[in-house]
């Protein structure tokens, strides 16, 4: 089966490639970029480990058909944080104890990002309707939504 | 296994590589076709997109509205005159599924879900299929009944009444889990009245079938009659009229034909579920 073209911009950086058809966005990032940020969770759009941002909308890479992200920006956990210094979300993740095992992290911070990005001073019920389509099953969600919600009042949180 | 990715800029021939092709499934956002190719079903070795900008189109200016198959739940939430379908757009995934999933993809969702095309049903609706021969309308419900032999036709648009007032549509999903869960029951109904009695009650079920169905014997108890108690009742002990849920994770059968009068009661009487 042939291989076919696909360029788009990954963490601002234009990326080219050939990939078989039928191949998910995941795989690429992963197996093709070396972007091992997302995760692969249930590959049913269940879980929203392998959540990235595509034109800063949250969309689930493991159910998205790599072709059709031609020409579009796709933002993982990996670009977002600037040189040495991590993202506010990742900082009050970390400062929160907002991460256990770590599997559902990258999820969620791309999930909150993509909230953060478009309404940086977030209700709480608004964060959970933000992360509800990730599942965490080892820190529970509480301090994961204390953890956007500082961040949300942190200076660099829509940056 | 590797799939062929066909795409095409005109309807027609989309839907002319679909209707040729026995393994070719249309590829909308993505939820449904990417998850049976994640799973490694061999049954799928072309997948067909299209990328006509109509199957992007909204018009809600009339009094029925029309929504291209290609709009994501994300759109639907984001127009003020869709307002009416909001409720059973917020009901379907988190917010990363309703960036992806379409209108048009919902009415192929298996049960427990196609929540969506829950409330389409209960409000008139209709599907515009692009066949070989052009476009065709079919109504939703027919569309449902021979969804299986409905493979080689390419969903354009649907198009669904809309309620003659806030009140006259309601719409609950029920799930296990909060915030987000899959569907134990999913109910709509449209009751439009006219001199305090209604006329034309539409009710529809999901999760009550392979398909969304609509609970006719529930719709003739409240035919001619004011919305009170006694109707209201004859509805709920009417509701699981014709329906055969199937067992899952969420509920099984027999509970989900159990509650399904108790939610139709509550929904009917405006009472939280």
């Amino acid at each position: 089966m042939a291989k076919t073209p696909l360029q788009f911009r990954h963490n601002g950086r234009d990326v080219a490639l050939f990939v078989d058809g039928g191949t998910n966005l995941l795989v690429v990032l992963r197996e093709l970029l070396g972007d091992v940020t997302p995760k692969f969770g249930c590959g049913q759009g269940g879980c929203g480990a392998c959540t990235v941002l595509i034109d800063g909308e949250a969309h689930l890479s493991c159910l998205t058909l790599a072709d059709t992200v031609e020409g579009r920006a796709v933002e993982t956990l990996d670009g977002i944080k600037t040189g040495p210094s991590l993202h506010p979300l990742q900082r009050a993740f970390a400062e929160g104890f907002a991460a256990q095992c770590g599997y559902c992290t990258p999820g969620m911070l791309m999930a909150a990002k993509a909230l953060l990005d478009r309404n940086p001073q977030p209700s709480r019920e608004q964060v959970v309707e933000a992360i509800s389509g990730n599942i965490c099953r080892c820190t529970g969600y509480e301090p994961i939504i204390n953890a956007v919600l500082a961040a949300a009042g942190s200076p660099r949180a829509s940056a | 296994m590797p799939v062929t990715v066909k795409t095409f800029q005109a309807l027609s021939e989309a839907a002319s590589a679909l209707s040729s092709d026995r393994t070719a499934r249309y590829l909308g956002g993505g939820t449904l076709v990417m998850r049976d190719l994640n799973e490694g079903d061999v049954s799928i070795a072309t997948v067909v997109r299209a990328t006509d900008r109509a199957l992007n189109s909204i018009d809600a200016a009339g009094a029925r509205v029309r929504i291209g198959a290609g709009v994501t739940f994300a759109r639907v939430l984001a127009e003020r005159d869709l307002a009416f379908l909001h409720p059973a757009a917020r009901s379907i995934g988190g917010p990363a599924v309703r960036n992806m999933g379409t209108v048009g993809g919902n009415l192929f969702a298996p049960a427990p879900f196609g929540d969506f095309t829950v409330a389409l049903l209960a409000l008139d609706g209709m599907v515009s299929l692009q066949g070989g021969f052009g476009l065709r309308d079919l109504p939703l419900e027919e569309f449902l009944q021979s969804r299986d032999r409905q493979a080689g036709a390419l969903v354009v648009a649907v198009s669904c009444a809309r309620p003659a007032s806030a009140d006259a549509f309601r719409y609950r999903k029920i799930a296990r889990i909060k915030p987000k869960g899959g569907s134990v029951i999913t109910l709509a109904a449209h009751l439009p009245q006219s001199g305090g009695r209604v006329t034309g009650a539409r009710i529809a079920l999901g999760s009550m079938a392979p398909t969304a169905i609509r609970a006719k014997a529930a719709e003739r108890a409240l035919e001619g009659r004011p919305l009170d108690a006694s109707a209201i009742s004859a509805a709920a002990a009417a509701a699981g009229e014709g329906t055969a849920p199937a067992d899952n994770s969420l509920a099984s059968a027999w509970y989900r034909r159990e509650v399904a009068g108790v939610h139709l009661r509550r929904l009917l009487s405006g009472q939280e579920s």
